[in-house]
């Protein structure tokens, strides 16, 4: 190969290449970056020993460490798992009250119980647990199960009138449409629970409807309304109901009550998270104490 | 050898002087000649004062009380903190650090306009420990002949012996200055114990590591070539200079023609400068250049050819000063003295110091030139941040209170008919003692408070204790009674009182009922 022209100027060698006139200087690279990128040379052919790295038809070479970043990903949720570990075996032996009155396991197991909500319940509950028709809103004081810790617990292990659960809760009214109660004594009776929970009504209907309730309601309801949570039974004399409180869907649930379901989940969650959720739920605002203490 | 008895001339060539200094060369070994003068003197109290303040200060103790540590200055990682002395910054006051970095620009400004590089020469870390490690070297090997002679010699004994102590002083200096470093990211006692018995956090050993062979190797193998080629600041500067800015400057307007054989050439009849051309100002350049080339990029203003050249002018009986801190705009005026205003193309010494001595009218750098408009600005832009931060700074609040309004739901209606919001409050206690806190609300008629928490009581639900120097977030239930809600939104304020010193915090917030309710 013939040698390339000497440039006048410089003194410096060509590389031969031209264009419109200008000619290309072979001047050597700096020391040190040359020095550098012989050490890249290097550290790559380790690079390429030890990662995966060269793309074949169906995925790559996998190197002699095995790395991915599916295993960097599955050692860091391992190792966030063992970080866990500790406080969650702790709230597994400890009593809810007293996970409650722990400061430390109390914020652990509300920060887990959020997530799992966000996981588990929210699709029925609502993001904010603020429910639904139909689907109770965690965050008030109104509970058709109790609201103390135990019962909480009792409700979100068990579930309500699933069949998977034998301990599920479950409570079943009676539909009054179907040849027990005439329409005019189902208006009669939805004008007394009108009547009851403090809102607008014809006296004269609900005086009817009020004994109509006495020998029908009152056995689960109770004789003021107030429900039963030994059973399930709605409380009717306050200002918030299940599936709304307007005369037409008062009566709509007497004539043919709809029933929620919910799953055990006991069956799915392990004990720690299940009490992570019940001190979860008890924390939004409507956590009562057990009534024994 | 020297064509005069009174002074000393060295065979010294200026490696990075422009001329000598070949593109994709490598690098020609400096060997410094030890300086000595004002300006040495001053560099050895500026190291010893900087190498101290490095060393020395992770190890000061402060009391802080039992809450937080009592070591005075400290970066503590873990728990997002920064102690010093008395202050101690927390995450979210980090414009304070941001501040003090501004100002420390606005201040190298300063400096730069006025003093010129005086950070390179003085100050800058690089500086200061090839300036140390230049001592270990003329400890081991001697001052400059003797280096070049070891340089030369063959590998034997000797050259062996001296050169391995050489590396592994600067080693050890290395690894204290990387092993200092990390003292002030935790407590230093506790840390040192740690570290040598191999207790301490992989990243310490990483840190100390990495720290030692970027000492070693800037401040032992690269040097100059740092200042030179790695460092942005050399570039920046000289864009800040002014022709009133100092420099390090070899006034040629009484030196030049330089001559080694200055009889010979009067006696001859030839015009004859101050400089004698001993090259004792290269011998001693740790950055390799020749300052008589005139101001360049090399040069980090230190001033040791100031000293080398004093001394030999004061050993011929001349004034001092013919290499100077000078400005531009003085250098000028002196030349235009010299070479009678530009009229003889030569410069005429004979003009600047007749019989020997400068003349009256030669121009010297006068302190009253540091004040110009350009460093006024510099220093009041310097000033104005400095006392914002300081205001800043004696007026923040050791409580710091952030309320926010549930907004999934924004409301909860609860069985009577009422209407329940509820907000999270987090509180910062930033004292080093624990507080506690009464929680109250203001202008919410019929509205009550109640904080939900693991170890609240029922009665006294609205105390709240928080722990020193930390956050508590806790969750606060206001209800109102569905007679008292008068309008859909409601403004009013979450009190915090502190129960021991009664400082208070408020914070405005709204309370949230359904639509149609009120009114």
């Amino acid at each position: 190969m013939a040698k390339n022209e000497i440039d006048d100027f410089t003194g410096v060698e060509t590389t031969g290449h031209e264009w419109d006139g200008i000619k290309e200087l072979n001047n050597p690279l700096p020391r040190w970056w040359l020095w550098t990128f012989y050490a890249c040379i290097i550290w790559s052919i380790g690079y390429v020993i030890y990662y995966p790295a060269i793309p074949l038809l169906e995925g790559s070479t996998m190197g002699i460490s095995g790395v991915t970043n599916r295993s960097l990903l599955q050692a860091e949720l391992t190792k966030a798992d063992a970080a866990k570990a500790g406080l969650l075996s702790r709230i597994e032996s400890t009593s809810l009250e007293e996970i409650r009155t722990t400061d430390e396991l109390f914020r652990f197991a509300v920060a887990g119980g959020s997530s799992l909500y966000k996981v588990n319940c929210s699709q029925c509950h609502g993001s904010g647990a603020q429910g639904a028709p139909g689907y109770p809103n965690l965050n008030d004081d109104d509970w058709l199960w109790g609201g103390d810790l135990e019962s909480l617990y009792t409700t979100i292990k068990h579930g309500v009138r699933n069949t998977d659960d034998d301990d599920a809760r479950t409570s079943q009214m009676p539909a009054f449409g179907d040849d027990v109660l005439e329409q005019s004594q189902i208006a009669d009776v939805t004008q007394y629970v009108l009547q009851l929970s403090s809102q607008e009504h014809d006296a004269t209907a609900a005086k009817s409807g009020a004994a109509i309730y006495a020998e029908n309601c009152a056995v689960c309801h109770g004789d003021d309304g107030k429900g039963g949570r030994e059973f399930g039974a709605p409380n009717l004399a306050d200002a918030l109901s299940l599936y709304g409180n307007t005369a037409d869907l008062i009566a709509a649930q007497i004539a043919k009550p709809k029933h929620g379901v919910m799953p055990a989940w006991g069956l799915k969650l392990n004990e720690a998270d299940v009490k992570q959720l019940t001190v979860y739920v008890h924390s939004l605002g409507g956590g009562e104490q057990a009534a024994t203490q | 050898m020297s064509p005069d008895p009174n002074f000393e001339t060295f065979d010294a060539e200026a490696v990075n002087a422009k001329h000598n200094r070949e593109l994709y060369a490598a690098r020609q070994k400096i060997h410094p000649k030890r300086a000595s003068g004002s300006f040495r003197s001053l560099k050895w109290v500026i190291m010893a004062i900087t190498l101290g303040i490095y060393y020395i200060t992770p190890w000061l103790r402060w009391d802080r009380g039992e809450f937080a540590p009592d070591q005075a200055v400290l970066i503590d990682m873990a728990s997002r903190r920064f102690y010093f002395f008395f202050i101690d910054i927390w995450p979210h006051e980090f414009f304070f650090v941001a501040g003090l970095l501004v100002m420390a620009g606005i201040g190298l400004f300063l400096v730069t306009s006025t003093v010129g590089r005086a950070w390179c020469g003085y100050t800058c870390p690089q500086t200061v420990w090839v300036d140390l490690f230049l001592v270990v070297e003329r400890f081991f090997e001697g001052d400059r002949n003797a280096r070049i002679k070891l340089d030369a010699a063959p590998w034997a004994a000797t050259k062996l012996i001296k050169r391995t102590s050489k590396h592994v002083a600067w080693l050890l200096i290395s690894l204290a200055t990387g092993g200092a470093w990390i003292f002030y990211f935790a407590d230093a006692p506790t840390l040192l114990k740690d570290f040598v018995t191999g207790n301490a956090a992989f990243v310490a050993y990483a840190t100390v590591g990495v720290l030692t062979a970027t000492t070693y190797v800037f401040g032992g193998l690269m040097r100059e070539q740092v200042c030179t080629y790695m460092c942005p600041w050399p570039r920046i500067q000289a864009a800040m200079l002014d022709e009133h800015s100092l420099t390090v400057t070899y006034n040629d307007w009484r030196g030049e023609p330089r001559t080694r054989h200055a009889k010979k050439a009067i006696a001859a009849g030839e015009v004859v400068g101050d400089c004698v051309d001993c090259n004792a100002c290269v011998a001693v350049c740790p950055m390799g250049i020749d300052i008589r080339d005139g101001q360049q990029l090399e040069c980090i203003t230190c001033a040791l050819c100031i000293d080398a050249c004093d001394g030999v002018m004061s050993k011929l009986g001349r004034e001092k000063g013919l290499i100077s801190y000078s400005t531009l705009f003085t250098y000028n005026q002196n030349m235009a003295i010299a070479t009678a205003n530009g009229s003889g193309s030569a410069i005429q010494p004979e003009l600047v110091r007749p019989q020997g001595r400068l003349a009256a009218g030669v121009q010297h750098f006068n302190w009253r030139n540091v004040i110009r408009t350009r460093t006024l600005i510099y220093t009041a832009i310097y000033g104005l941040i400095g006392i914002g931060l300081l205001l800043a700074l004696f007026m923040r609040s050791s409580l710091d209170v952030n309320v926010l309004h549930d907004r999934n739901p924004q409301f909860v209606q609860l069985s009577d008919g009422s209407i329940r919001n509820g907000y999270q409050i987090k509180i910062l206690n930033m004292r080093t003692e624990p507080r506690s806190f009464r929680i109250a609300l203001d202008g919410l008629q019929g509205a009550t408070l109640k904080l939900e928490g693991s170890d609240l009581g029922q009665g006294e639900g609205q105390i709240l204790d928080v722990k020193a120097n930390q956050l508590r977030n806790v969750r606060a239930f206001v209800t109102l009674a569905k007679d008292a809600i008068a309008a859909k939104t409601s403004d009013f304020t979450i009190r915090i009182v502190d129960t021991a010193s009664a400082d208070t915090v408020t914070a405005n917030v709204r309370f949230e009922a359904p639509s149609g309710t009120g009114q």
